[in-house]
């Protein structure tokens, strides 16, 4: 019989994880020195999601199972969100052949896609709308982005408010840039004049009042990613 | 301390006892005829030292117990961001908890962040100790003391009937009565519905085909929460049982050797 050492270490250490784990429970700690690890696994279910999962088309819906858009939330970081700059327009650079700026009409020119689809907030609610804009990828397609570009970063005129995408998720085909919601032009709630949007990834990675789209070859944060959210989000 | 030869004791004892013991009750050796031209033997004083459970299992046991604790919590602190079941503006699910908050010592992570990230970090350990007991129970045949099948609903029932004290005798048992065998099936098949409907809820669109088979996210999210209260009853009444019927068990648990009323070989 072998086995007591063995079990006697293995128990100590886990009455120390449980005592731990309680504790913790116990004052609704955040992880303290355990934060780095926790960083840590969530970075690692990043890589996972990122690898491993496949990119399907997300299940649409009759326009009829749309949630009433009172019951529809927006968030935003300003309250309330500055007045859009009558010049607006999309600034779309960083690590491409041919930068461009992008106006709303521009954008309404190429392809469009529309889709009902279901929105999944970190928070765990859930609702249903109907987005049109240009698809991502015709972006891709204008500015040519260069083989060092391994990441995007989206800007904001909503308090600094930014994220960083992958672009493996920007070029998944229900990946837009919005501008139109359950058949009207975006209203501010929702982002107007610009906002991404993708049924493939949590809400807060879908960048409302766009100002502008980086191509990088460093992984960008954002937002609430670098206040301790999963960084890819997708669903 | 167990000592190196009180081990091997123990186990030349509990060769005996399984073998003595099939079938045959509760007590070890028990009715078993005097030999004949022999006095008749006094009743043993002290019951003999069996091994009862792998380190595995134990190990499995309470790595478990914490991280059930730890996913509990953290999934409570998650809860509170949208603290109702159904699409946003309702109509919701009926929850005795519907837009209620749990109380600061229930939650792990501090904010919505920081219980995702432990709800995360906490899940794969919880999956690893779900498989490792898994892989354990059929390559080791103990799968056999501990799944409930068809045969078990008859003798589930008679020692419902011991339970109720519509039975005089408690029903001949091996390492566990077919209740336990209910209830230890039961709990595995729980936990693997607590991962699957956790998945369901972690990537509705990437996994759709398992978000659909719960009946969609909304109720995905629905069946998750109901696992934690299913958790939390069967934990009361496991913990409770432990010490009103078989308090020697807890040491079994700890040190795996046991020294109590109920045989521990099927």
């Amino acid at each position: 019989m072998t086995d007591h050492p063995f079990s006697r270490r293995d128990l100590l250490r886990l009455g120390l994880t449980a005592g731990a784990a309680s504790l913790a429970g116990a004052c609704g700690w955040q992880g303290g020195p355990l934060q780095p690890f926790l960083r840590g696994a969530s970075h690692l279910n990043d890589l996972v999601g990122e690898g491993l999962t496949s990119y399907g088309l997300a299940p649409q819906y009759p326009a009829s199972a749309r949630t009433a858009e009172k019951d529809f939330p927006g968030y935003s970081r300003s309250h309330p969100v500055p007045p859009v700059d009558p010049a607006w327009a999309l600034e779309v650079g960083g690590l491409v052949r041919t930068p461009m700026r992008l106006t709303v009409e521009m954008l309404k020119a190429l392809p469009r896609v529309t889709y009902t689809v279901k929105h999944h907030c970190v928070e765990g609610w859930s609702a249903i709308g109907t987005w049109t804009g240009a698809p991502l990828s015709s972006v891709f397609s204008l500015v040519a982005p260069t083989a060092e570009a391994k990441f995007l970063r989206f800007d904001t005129f909503d308090s600094g408010y930014f994220n960083g995408w992958d672009l493996k998720s920007a070029l998944h085909p229900q990946t837009i840039l919005a501008y139109a919601f359950n058949d009207r032009d975006l209203t501010q709630k929702h982002g107007a004049p610009l906002r991404l949007y993708s049924p493939i990834k949590l809400g807060y990675k879908l960048t409302k009042y766009l100002t502008k789209m980086t191509f990088t070859a460093e992984r960008a944060g954002g937002y609430w990613e670098d206040r301790g959210y999963p960084w890819l989000g997708g669903v | 301390m167990t000592e190196p030869h009180a081990e091997t004791a123990a186990e030349t004892v509990s060769e005996t006892v399984s073998e003595d013991n099939d079938e045959s009750g509760p007590g070890p050796a028990e009715e078993a005829p005097p030999a004949p031209a022999e006095p008749v033997a006094a009743p043993p004083t002290r019951r003999p030292l069996v091994k009862r459970h792998h380190w595995i299992v134990r190990a499995a046991h309470w790595a478990n117990a914490a991280l059930l604790v730890g996913m509990i919590a953290s999934g409570l602190q998650i809860y509170q961001a949208f603290p109702h079941f159904g699409l946003r503006g309702g109509p919701y699910y009926l929850n005795y908890w519907d837009g209620k908050y749990f109380p600061n010592w229930a939650r792990l992570g501090g904010w919505l962040a920081g219980g995702l990230n432990w709800h995360f970090a906490l899940a794969w350990p919880f999956v690893l100790t779900g498989l490792v007991y898994l892989i354990y129970l059929l390559a080791s045949g103990e799968w056999r003391s501990l799944l409930f099948r068809p045969r078990d609903v008859p003798r589930a029932w008679q020692m419902q009937l011991y339970y109720l004290r519509l039975r005089k005798e408690h029903p001949p048992q091996g390492k566990h009565n077919a209740l336990q065998k209910a209830a230890y099936t039961f709990i595995f098949v729980l936990g693997s519905l607590s991962v699957l409907t956790g998945f369901a809820v972690y990537k509705p669109v990437q996994l759709s085909w398992l978000t659909a088979l719960f009946g969609g996210y909304e109720l995905a999210r629905y069946w998750h929460f109901w696992a934690v209260w299913i958790f939390v009853a069967f934990t009361l009444v496991h913990v409770a049982l432990v010490f009103l019927v078989d308090p020697a068990s807890l040491r079994a648990m700890i040190t795996g050797w046991y020294r109590g009323r109920f045989p521990s070989h099927d």
